[in-house]
């Protein structure tokens, strides 16, 4: 599939789950792509990096979850908290453990699973949605239920992926992306090369297979499609161009330039071209 | 050991590293999850002396040993143990864990915040959140470091995101068994939540030593509640020679703990 073939799928109001860490293995072509579509209203599920902070900016979204929203070596997404100092998105905050748990409950096919994490603290007087359950067994502990995200569709970024839909990790870390994956009422997967799947072993111990072809709707081949968040051992974060969009979030005209120079490119064949012409490929 | 450093001018960042080290003291086998360079450098100097089983991540997604620096490629360092972020979260809720997180305004009860200040909803400044606080502190021990004592404490926090005694207080047993505020470190001395008796629970910030040179009066100055004393308040231990050299020649000799005491 191309970036837009998987777009067409998807509809204004639907809840979209993002994979990866932060600013870290971002399915950012996915990402930029709905940005130049006409998509709106959107719910935004993520261990948040830039995904969310573009598509907020941008006013592409009704609400957002989040265990957290950070540029990692920036540790504030910048056009997210003006976002938020602006009052202009809905939200929920959780815990970033919590967060997984809701992952994992949705994974699970559950209503919610239960935790400490939260108790006594702003993220249940400020978010009365949040319920908590009582143990059934004798100890009877009042608990935290964290409910399972219900997301339409779920985006993650691979190293590589077969033509059948398995996806493997080559990094240190695979984040979350296993249970997204699962999660999603519909999953695309996009990944830096789209290889035979007997050569998964050349590069990665079966342990990097963590993602299974029966989690996985449809695959884009999106070399760099993760920049400027990191993909390693492909590439790491491009900490230049990150230091260059972070700054847009102070200007609103630099903001419009660096969008139409960079983010809605018409493809993701051209902001590589672009990225190659720049010298950061 | 032969020092390679002179132990004449101790600065203020080491004194803080040191208060903060001691919070590890009598861990014994736990995940030391520090947060940022002063506590990063904190946490390897007691495994590196007097708290050996100590296991500490390369802050990627290895448990890692060896006296890593700073910002050190952990290509070099023999991994002991895989901990992603997944498996860090695992690590929280087992309880076998103690961390040291930042935060923006703490009050006597030791109620933190470093979410956002103003409304929560619609803040003057949006800072980083829930993180990982609640689950942290409802699970194992939490240490915190506060670079600006005066700018920091607070009467009352404009956001729970990491809950204190007076809170804590309110749940049952259960819920509560493995909360512990270990210790707040400061520019100006270190803190705990110690009680001797039943009458001040529960329990508020009391001084546990204060940094060379500071009087229990510019402690007092730099808070608006009343930090609570027990007794002779002793000096913030000084670092031996052996710390001093660790610090300074091992784990950070570029000297990036500096920059947060500008």
């Amino acid at each position: 599939m191309t970036e837009d073939e998987v777009i067409s799928e998807l509809e204004s109001g639907m809840t979209i789950g993002i994979g990866g860490w932060g600013s870290r293995r971002k399915p950012m072509s996915l990402v930029r792509a709905i940005l130049r579509s006409d998509l709106t209203d959107l719910h935004i599920v993520a261990y948040g990096g830039p995904d969310i902070g573009i598509l907020t900016a941008a006013g592409k979204c009704r609400k957002v979850t989040y265990g957290f929203v950070s540029l990692d070596s920036i540790p504030l997404e910048p056009h997210f908290r003006a976002v938020r100092q602006a009052g202009a998105v809905d939200f929920t905050e959780l815990d970033e453990g919590a967060f997984y748990l809701g992952l994992m409950a949705a994974a699970h096919r559950v209503p919610f699973y239960p935790t400490r994490a939260g108790l006594a603290t702003a993220m249940m007087s400020e978010n009365p949605d949040l319920r908590t359950v009582r143990s059934p067994y004798a100890d009877g502990e009042e608990l935290v239920a964290i409910p399972a995200f219900e997301m339409d569709v779920v985006l993650i970024h691979m190293n590589r992926a077969d033509a059948k839909g398995n996806g493997q990790f080559l990094g240190p870390d695979l984040y979350f992306d296993d249970l997204f994956a699962m999660a999603g009422t519909r999953t695309f997967m996009s990944a830096e090369r789209i290889v035979p799947t007997a050569a998964f072993l050349d590069e990665g111990s079966v342990h990097t297979l963590r993602v299974p072809r029966i989690h996985v709707d449809g695959v884009v081949e999106a070399p760099m499609g993760a920049h400027f968040t990191e993909c390693p051992p492909d590439y790491g974060r491009d900490e230049v161009f990150q230091r260059d969009y972070a700054a847009t979030a102070k200007d609103p005209d630099a903001w419009a330039r660096f969008r139409a120079d960079w983010l809605e490119l018409e493809s993701h064949e051209a902001y590589t071209t672009r990225l190659k012409e720049r010298g950061a490929w | 050991m032969v020092s390679a450093v002179d132990n004449t001018e101790v600065s203020l960042d080491e004194i803080c590293i040191i208060a903060l080290a001691e919070a590890f003291r009598g861990d014994g086998e736990v995940l030391c999850n520090p947060m940022g360079p002063v506590p990063v450098i904190a946490g390897r100097l007691a495994r590196a002396t007097f708290e050996p089983d100590l296991m500490l991540t390369d802050t990627i997604a290895y448990a890692v040993e060896g006296n890593l620096a700073l910002g050190a490629d952990a290509g070099d360092a023999v991994v002991e143990s895989y901990m992603p972020f997944r498996s860090i979260f695992d690590q929280v809720w087992s309880g076998t864990r103690h961390v040291v997180m930042g935060a923006s305004q703490i009050d006597r009860h030791g109620n933190q915040n470093f979410a956002a200040i103003g409304e929560y909803r619609k803040p003057k400044a949006q800072l980083l959140g829930m993180r990982g606080a609640p689950g942290n502190l409802i699970n194992h021990a939490t240490t915190y470091w506060v670079p600006n004592q005066a700018r920091a404490f607070c009467e009352r926090v404009d956001v729970v995101s990491g809950p204190g005694y007076d809170r804590i207080a309110e749940l049952p047993e259960a819920s509560r068994a493995q909360f512990e505020i270990r210790r707040v470190v400061t520019d100006l001395g270190a803190y705990d939540f110690e009680i001797d008796d039943d009458t001040s629970r529960p329990p508020t910030m009391r001084i546990r030593s204060l940094h060379p040179g500071i009087t229990v009066a510019q402690a007092q100055a730099a808070s608006p509640f009343e930090l609570r004393v027990t007794g002779a308040v002793p000096e913030s231990r000084l670092p031996t020679d052996e710390e001093l050299d660790l610090i300074r020649e091992v784990f950070d000799p570029d000297g990036v703990r500096k920059a947060e005491f500008r």
